[in-house]
């Protein structure tokens, strides 16, 4: 596998270009999966049919469900003179054959190069009484899959929330991030067994991981619907989970409705979890009931009894921002050495985020990198191994070629059941992670020890 | 089964009358009385806003057909998206050969110039010409293919220009793709132009002879699952040798040696026709359209395939094969037959597989009620002879034609490459063997559908009228078939099993097809403290 990759380090300057093995892919398909967290909505493609396979694949694939999404269709025709007619019959049809409540659109590269002016083609469109077309602009040569989740998001924002200008009730927003329905779900129920009440957005629970009910609904039951989110504008205060997809949307609804935007981490590990309840708790004035303090004691009494499985251990992770920053937390919260860090995604405070963790763990030596890909990883890999790889699924070439664990975190897992529904994030979370990353390493060393090494007892 | 009398018609109805009257010339009802074929439209556009199961030209192009090529290294040539979502996507299984060294393997990787806003504004040629030269640099590939995406064409990189400097560079082939995804109106368009670059500056480079009495090329299998290394054993069992498939498992390095074979075999006419005639022009090497799906069907090509010859050892030990993988997989295909008998399903997956697996679903006594393409035309579902009555359209117009004309050196006429006389050859063509492709249509159950694009409303509806017990389709659909109850098979990957070819990949599909139709879970959807409530109803 990958013998094609030098065994040798490159010169520094050798590759300057491109993306070879990529950990980022494009912003409609996070634009696409935003979306298909609204109740009732069918996401739209603004472009040609490929781009709508792709990501309808892409998100399937990682989901083991369906991700209905229409498409315009451009052909060569609408490519030279603009997109506009194609997205009228679009809206037109799609109202008529399948009746969602909404349709969001996304762009792609293809009519964001021609221009196309979305808020005017969409005021010219034919949009039935009570029904909704709402846009975001997604061009696939900016940003990663994650600005287009967060692009859409603040879409749904600025087209949807609304303010009355009664005093706010005594309620959350909470925008998840980019994260698994099964995530969604248990961020949801840590706020509800605080007692404070919620609306998620969005929210692809009961979407994205909707149980077998013998007809099939197009429009699942799950998602978070359109009076909701209308009326979020009225909420006390929105915890925006992740930097990079909930920040955005955050800022513009504090703008648009005046509702505070609290800036939190996606709630992977203790400390990040710790965060988001103090912030609840500060924010509502409530206590921390005690099947949480529960939950947290589990943690840190796994992490006492079993740290000698996992401490002092390598391991590069890569994946999403605002996946990868959390984890790399609790990975040092763990004793573990976050070796290689690196994300597809651009912004250069990624960098200077985990370096800073690196830095006050007293860390030395660990490579860290934004707009990084699979190749580099590998030829870091080649330059000195690590114990653990923490990624998606494309890692598993790398894993094999250099005989090294994978735990599988983050988009897309394609090769995979179960995990979208199975959280990462919270105190439950953290057990979860606790347990895969232990477990890998048992069976590593069950595997390649002698004989007489061969133990039972640890 | 009971033929039902499906109205078309009522089952269009919801939708508004211009959607209405595009959709009913796609799908057509076979109705064995009636002595002709109904005429289908195919190759033309998606109606915008219905939920298609179509791709793009890019798809069809790097994705289907050059992706493959195992000893190629693939750079495409726009942001990252199109790169990225063609990379493992398809189970185009490959492995190291004589010819291709583990470190000369780049189909699994994936490589994308990434562009960025200023790319778009300020042109992409200069980044790709770079990254050109990092990856010769880097992994020192035999020949490179850059695929163009939707941008390129709109801000007008000249990819050809920047291919030749590059190969002059370099002195390796650089072949470049216009196959952005907005031309034509399917996946196909991207077939087409594969077609033609592979045609033109790949086949008929190479200077080495193919070893072999019988050497066949396999065009239009992709390997998925190990289905091409299954037909391979088959074949090589019996005395041929196959000089080069395209493009499963195929490398550079054969693939420029074709033109030297006595025999083309097509297994998917849609994606691959045009090479397949084109070398008949060119090289004069006839061709034979095959379909290695299915018991039966399989063992009518090799017969087919021994009859070209004509040599009576070949044919002798053609039997002899027959028998013997016969012998082994009998038992095994009627233990699964006891829970497929009778069962109905739904086909929908390109190029030539909706009509070939309706023979091996027939071998399990199974029966296909209603099949379909994602991008076919005309002739993949009424045969070749209606080709040159299908008008071309602005669409189609917008993909170049290559025209050959026979090689001054290396054409043989088709009766000396398979060393028989010209008349013998002439019968062979005359009763409709070589060069012959008679469609679905013949082959579909009376009283079943064809349906062109299906798309997800009608689908759901057909379900409705014919209840299948199984559909076979893409990963998009996959899911959509479970809620509703249904169990599916992926058709494109095969959900991770095969090989499905030749006698041994009957046995695998039969064990497939009966787990899913059996496994224990269809059986406790409804929970038990429903059951009562249902019960009554």
């Amino acid at each position: 596998m990958l013998e094609c990759t030098p065994k040798e380090p490159l010169p520094k300057d050798a590759r300057t270009t491109g993306s070879i093995n990529p950990i980022k892919t494009c912003q409609p398909v996070g634009a696409l999966y935003a979306a298909l967290g609204i109740h009732g909505c069918l996401p739209h493609s603004h472009g040609s049919q490929g781009c709508c396979s792709y990501h309808r694949m892409a998100l399937s694939r990682h989901f083991h469900e369906p991700a209905m999404a229409s498409t315009s269709s451009f052909t060569e025709g609408a490519s030279v003179f603009g997109g506009a007619a194609n997205l009228k019959t679009s809206i037109k049809n799609v109202f008529a054959i399948y009746n969602p409540e909404i349709i969001a659109v996304h762009t792609t590269c293809l009519s964001e190069t021609i221009g196309d002016d979305m808020p005017t083609i969409i005021k010219q469109s034919e949009i039935p009484e009570g029904k909704y077309v709402i846009h975001a602009n997604t061009p696939s040569y900016h940003g990663s899959h994650v600005t287009g989740f967060s692009n859409m998001c603040k879409g749904i924002v600025s087209y949807l929330a609304e303010s009355d200008g009664n005093p706010k009730k005594e309620r959350a927003n909470i925008f998840p991030g980019f994260t698994n329905p099964g995530d969604m779900r248990e961020i949801k129920r840590i706020v509800t067994e605080m007692g404070v009440p919620s609306i998620m957005y969005p929210d692809t629970t009961g979407v994205m991981d909707s149980p077998v009910r013998k007809t099939y609904e197009m429009f699942p039951r799950g998602g978070a619907t359109i009076e909701a989110i209308q009326d979020s504008g009225n909420s006390k205060m929105t915890l925006s989970l992740g930097a990079w997809s909930s920040d955005e949307a955050a800022a513009t609804l504090q703008s648009k409705c005046g509702v505070p935007g609290v800036p939190l981490r996606i709630p992977i590990g203790v400390k990040a979890t710790d965060d988001l309840i103090m912030a609840v708790k500060k924010g509502f004035g409530v206590d921390v009931p005690e099947p949480l303090e529960v939950e947290r004691g589990q943690v840190i009494d796994t992490l006492i009894d079993i740290h000698y499985q996992y401490e002092g251990k390598t391991v590069a992770v890569f994946g999403d921002p605002d996946i990868v920053i959390p984890l790399v937390e609790f990975l040092i919260t763990m004793g573990m050495i976050p070796k290689y860090v690196l994300t597809g995604t651009p912004g250069g405070k990624f960098e200077k985020i985990v370096n800073g963790m690196l830095e006050e763990a007293g860390i030395e030596g660990s490579r860290v990198k934004a707009e990084g890909d699979l190749f580099d990883l590998h030829q870091w890999i080649k330059e000195e191994s690590v114990d653990l790889l923490i990624g998606n699924a494309h890692g598993k070439y790398i894993a094999r070629a250099e005989d090294i664990p994978l735990v599988r975190v983050g988009f897309p897992v394609f090769d995979r059941a179960v995990h979208p529904l199975m959280p990462i994030v919270g105190y439950r979370g953290c057990l979860r992670l606790i347990e895969m990353i232990s477990n890998v390493l048992l069976d590593r060393r069950d595997r390649d020890c002698l004989d007489e090494d061969y133990e039972l007892i640890l | 089964m009971t033929m039902t009398d499906v109205n078309i018609d009522e089952i269009l109805a919801p939708m508004p009358d211009k959607v209405k009257k595009n959709r009913r010339k796609h799908i057509v009802k076979k109705d064995a009385s009636a002595g002709c074929r109904p005429q289908i439209e195919a190759n033309t556009r998606t109606v915008p806003g219905i939920i298609t199961q179509r791709g793009c030209s890019y798809a069809g192009c790097k994705g289907v057909v050059v992706g493959p090529i195992k000893d190629m290294l693939t750079i495409t040539h726009g942001p990252i998206g199109c790169a990225y979502y063609s990379w493992g996507t398809r189970r185009n299984k490959a492995r190291t050969d004589d010819s291709t060294p583990p470190d000369q393997i780049y189909s699994t990787m994936c490589f994308s110039t990434d562009m960025q806003e200023s790319d778009i504004v300020f042109g992409g040629e200069k980044k790709l010409a770079k990254m050109i030269d990092e990856v010769v640099e880097i992994f020192h590939p035999r020949a490179i293919n850059i695929c163009a995406t939707c941008p390129i064409g709109l801000i007008g990189d000249d990819l050809g220009a920047v291919s030749k400097a590059a190969e002059e560079r370099h002195g390796i082939p650089i072949i470049h793709y216009n196959c952005e995804g907005y031309k034509g109106v399917s996946q196909s368009a991207g077939h087409h132009i594969a077609n033609n670059q592979i045609m033109e500056r790949m086949i008929g480079t190479g200077t080495e002879k193919v070893d072999g009495k019988y050497v066949l090329n396999f065009l239009g299998e992709y390997n998925i699952g190990g289905d091409a290394w299954e037909i391979e054993r088959v074949l090589e069992e019996i005395g041929y040798t196959v000089g080069s498939t395209l493009t499963g498992d195929s490398a550079y390095a054969t693939i420029k040696n074709m033109h030297t074979a006595h025999l083309n075999l097509v297994q998917c006419h849609r994606s691959i026709n045009y090479i397949a005639e084109m070398m008949e022009t060119k090289y004069g090497i006839p061709w034979l359209k095959v379909n290695f799906i299915g018991i039966d069907a399989t063992i009518d090509t090799l017969r087919d395939i021994a009859q070209c010859f004509g040599d009576k050892e070949l044919i002798a030990r053609t039997e002899l094969v027959i028998e013997r993988e016969l012998a082994a997989v009998t038992p095994e295909i009627e233990r699964y037959q006891k829970i497929c008998r009778g069962k109905t399903a739904f086909i929908f997956v390109g190029g030539s597989r909706s009509h070939h697996y309706q023979f091996l679903l027939r071998n399990l006594g199974m029966e296909v009620m209603v099949a379909g393409y994602e991008f076919a035309h005309r002739d993949d579902y009424e045969g070749r002879e209606v080709i040159p009555t299908i008008k071309s359209d602005a669409d189609s117009k917008n993909i170049p034609e290559l025209h050959v004309k026979p090689d001054t050196e290396m054409y043989r006429p088709p009766h000396l490459r398979l060393k028989m006389s010209q008349e013998k050859y002439d019968e062979l063509v005359a009763s409709g063997v070589l060069n012959e492709y008679r469609g679905m249509y013949p082959d579909m159950v009376n009283g079943g559908i064809m349906i062109d694009d299906a798309n997800h409303f009608e689908t759901e509806e057909l379900v409705k009228v014919f209840k299948p017990d199984l559909i076979f389709t893409g990963i998009k659909d996959k899911y959509v078939t479970h809620k509703m109850g249904l169990p599916s098979k992926q058709i494109h990957s095969y959900d991770y099993s095969g090989p499905y070819t030749c006698f041994r990949g009957a046995v695998t599909f039969a064990k497939d097809v009966a787990h899913s139709l059996s496994t224990p879970a269809w059986k406790m959807i409804t929970p038990p403290w429903e059951q009562s409530i249902t019960e009554q109803r």
